[in-house]
């Protein structure tokens, strides 16, 4: 009875996946690490293809000549705060408020799909929405307000940077609350919510003083990246920071793109400066941890109960769905822009509604549209190669990731873009390289890599390792175990991970203006560049594409699956 | 010797975590012979069956010869021992339909489509499910599946069965029927088979040896 027995040379499984963690590695630290050596050595002087031989502060003494310095410095320092403090306490009051109710399960399934949202679009539908003439204000005109024509106010480009920090508050909410919603499962949330009610704690008070804290140190490291994406982005404080003078990073991307070759050399130390801006916002809140968990303990510790907490919780409700219909009601105002005719500034509507422009703009959209999907499917799937190799290979040795990992995965993003990819650039263009889509594809990689980790860990280490020691106990070697079950199994989890990765390259701005170097461009590169333009119809329709195509890759993830396997009932969502 | 090399011998098989003694065993299984593993939970009793199945979490150090057919399977991949295991839950793999789970096991030696769909076919019958194939398993009741579990193990040809508490899930009525479906054909198949499990009706269905672990620990 019985298969005959081969006996065969005793090797380990996946052999060649042994190199795929290695190989993360080196996508995300090489770049990094590399770029940040290109950026610092030219900073000082050093760049010996532009005949800078030896090391100098003149390059920062330059910068540091710019009027206005001081403001653009304070303005990104502030936004990197800011909005760190302002998504981080709306995250924890509206868990620590509403978590385990059907509201809460409401707005978690509202606010996710935002995270999806470029982050320009997500500003340029801001923009529209709170600009003089835009939304909000025809709402209410002229009945209310008496306005025949826009009001002459600086809301948009604000010289404060207020509405920067809004435009970045209602994409960093939504981050935050998923990441603490993935973080909850390892909390017992539901026992310390009803004993500390039973000890007279009201809501908000009660999860602040027992599980907020073991909440926050699993997202602590998403907080920094919060910080360092606030104080460093481009492309928001391009579309929605002031201009006189600009955030710190916009006029970083000025001098990197001045055709003058000196002007390099302050371009590098300008990055060095970004480097030391969100060095100290991240200082800074520092400090602000210390400061909040003084204040929670001290009022856990005199045993406050703050028994009545319904206005808090609903403020924080509020302000959550606040977020959310701000930016839907903003991209509903971006595609309505895209069709629109004419439409005079009281009117809520269009006077008419027209397809003239996106049919002027079509012959010029297809080169960045292939762009942007060709290296968003390049960077993607590789990226997600590597991805299933190391998380096989780490099953194989029964390994998880250890906290050097989690380094690597976070350092692109915890080192502003500024500071490396400008490094990384001067290396490609004096290396020969130039702006190939190859090189686009390894740098989107450096930021979709991680991205598609975070979101494809989770499934796949919670898979039923039974269901692999039952194929091998039919007699099927790793790869037909791996291909034949655990990845079909997973495929939806796969291609969700695989969704946001697509969405994380299609957003990224700074990375393609410096490596594509004006030769290739995307519908994100074009959105921008469009946007300082002013004309809301050609805006629009690029906008609209932006936060069209994650939408489809969103939407793939969901309809491949439910066509593949739609007669599985396990298969279908939970 | 035929009698000698025929079935599985566990030889001075013995598994520790962080250098203690979890289950320690040395036995010969005869073909059509099952061995029961009894031990409270968390005993480590499982383990025993990982380490012959060739998926021991690497927390736990095993050592010793697993003798199938006369000769020693412990150093071969967990995909070269052959060995039909049934969990708690029949784990059907859920994007297959009831006839792909079947046609998944059965041997690559098997060749042609027509071929092996008829041999799942006659193994559906077997069990009692003829006309199950296109069925999605997770409309299955409990005990169809585990019917569907039991006949895609022996498809494949299993060397000797593992059981893991197989049938700690199903129903009280069910559970005697199933216990007494497996036993029936591991025994006409010859197979010899270890069983763990705490319900002392499924070691007297089984009808061997019973061995008991972790009384002692403190």
């Amino acid at each position: 009875m019985g298969a005959p027995l081969r006996r065969r040379q005793l090797a380990a499984p996946f052999p060649v996946l042994r190199f795929a963690p290695a190989i993360a590695i080196a996508v995300l630290a090489l770049p990094v690490i590399g770029g940040l050596a290109g950026t610092f050595l030219p900073a000082f002087g050093y760049l010996p293809a532009l005949g800078g031989e030896s090391l100098s502060l003149e390059p920062f003494q330059i910068v540091l000549a710019q009027p206005g310095l001081l403001r653009s410095c304070g303005i990104a320092l502030a936004a990197g705060v800011v909005t760190a403090a302002v998504s981080t306490v709306l995250v924890a009051l509206f868990v620590g408020g509403w978590s385990q109710t059907r509201t809460f399960r409401f707005i978690q399934s509202l606010v996710s799909p935002l995270l999806a949202v470029p982050h320009a679009a997500a500003a340029f539908g801001l923009a529209f929405m709170i600009a003089p003439s835009g939304f909000l204000a025809r709402l209410v005109s002229p009945w209310a307000t008496g306005w025949d024509r826009p009001p002459d106010w600086l809301i948009v480009n604000d010289s404060l940077g207020l509405s920067l920090m809004l435009g970045l508050i209602v994409k960093e909410v939504p981050f935050l609350l998923l990441m603490t919603l993935a973080a909850l499962p390892q909390v017992r949330l539901a026992a310390s919510t009803r004993l500390s009610a039973s000890l007279g704690y009201g809501r908000v008070s009660g999860f602040l003083f027992t599980t907020w804290p073991a909440i926050y140190r699993q997202i602590r490291l998403a907080v920094f990246a919060v910080i360092a994406f606030a104080s460093s982005a481009v492309d928001v404080a391009v579309i929605l920071g002031p201009t006189t003078p600009s955030a710190l990073p916009v006029r970083l991307v000025q001098w990197m793109n001045d055709p003058e070759l000196t002007s390099r050399f302050m371009a590098s130390a300008g990055a060095v400066l970004q480097l030391g801006i969100t060095l100290a916002a991240l200082l800074v809140w520092l400090l602000l941890e210390r400061i909040g968990r003084m204040a929670v303990m001290h009022f856990c510790g005199e045993g406050r109960r703050f028994g009545t907490d319904r206005a808090i919780r609903h403020v924080a409700l509020t302000s959550v769905v606040l977020t959310a219909l701000i930016v839907f009601g903003g991209l509903a105002v971006l595609a309505l822009w895209s069709v629109s005719g004419l439409w005079q500034f009281p009117n809520v509507l269009p006077d008419t509604l027209t397809l003239r422009g996106w049919m002027r703009s079509m012959p010029q959209i297809a080169g960045p549209l292939w762009t942007t999907v060709t290296v968003g499917f390049a960077s993607t799937a590789l990226s997600a190669l590597i991805v299933i190799g190391s998380l096989a290979r780490e099953g194989q040795v029964r390994r998880a990731g250890n906290r050097w990992a989690l380094f690597f995965l976070y350092l692109p993003l915890l080192v502003p873009q500024a500071g490396f990819v400008f490094g990384l650039k001067l290396f490609l263009t004096h290396g020969g390289v130039g702006a190939t889509w190859m090189a686009l594809v390894l740098v989107h990689m450096v930021f979709v890599l991680p991205y598609v980790f975070l979101s494809l860990a989770a499934p796949w280490r919670a898979f039923d390792p039974r269901y692999e020691a039952i194929a091998a106990g039919l007699g099927k070697g790793p790869w037909a175990t791996l291909l034949a079950i655990r990845l079909p199994m997973l495929s939806r989890a796969i291609l969700v991970a695989c969704a946001v990765g697509f969405a994380v390259s299609v957003g990224q701005y700074l990375p393609t203006v410096l490596i594509g170097a004006g030769r290739l461009v995307t519908i994100t590169t074009e959105a921008v560049a469009l946007g300082s333009g002013g004309n809301r119809r050609v805006v629009g329709i690029y906008a609209f594409l932006q936060m069209l195509l994650p939408f489809l890759g969103f939407a793939f993830a969901a309809l491949v699956p439910a066509l593949l396997f739609r007669n599985r009932r396990a298969m279908k969502v939970a | 010797m035929p009698d000698e090399t025929a079935g599985l011998r566990l030889d001075a098989v013995c598994i520790r975590l962080n250098g203690r003694e979890l289950v320690a065993v040395d036995r010969h299984i005869r073909p059509g012979e099952t061995l029961t593993v009894m031990g409270p939970s968390g005993s480590g009793k499982s383990t025993l069956l990982a380490y012959v199945g060739g998926f021991l979490d690497p927390v736990f150090s095993g050592e010793g010869r697993v003798v199938c057919g006369g000769r020693d399977v412990a150093h071969l991949p967990a995909g070269d021992r052959h060995a039909g295991i049934l969990f708690q839950d029949p784990l059907l793999f859920p994007h297959m339909s009831v006839g792909g789970n079947l046609v998944f096991a059965i041997p690559q030696s098997v060749k042609g489509k027509a071929v092996r769909r008829s041999r799942a076919s006659e193994a559906l019958d077997d069990v009692g499910l003829a006309d199950f194939f296109d069925r999605d398993p997770d409309t299955l009741s409990g005990g169809q599946k585990a019917r569907v579990a039991l006949a895609r193990t022996l498809l494949a040809a299993p060397n000797f069965l593992l059981l893991d508490e197989p049938f700690s899930k199903l129903d009280m009525q069910l559970r005697g029927q199933i216990r007494d479906l497996v036993f029936d054909k591991a025994k006409r198949s010859r197979l010899p088979v270890i069983l763990v499990t705490h319900d002392a009706a499924d070691a007297e269905a089984a009808g061997g040896e019973v061995i008991e672990i972790g009384r002692d620990a403190a």
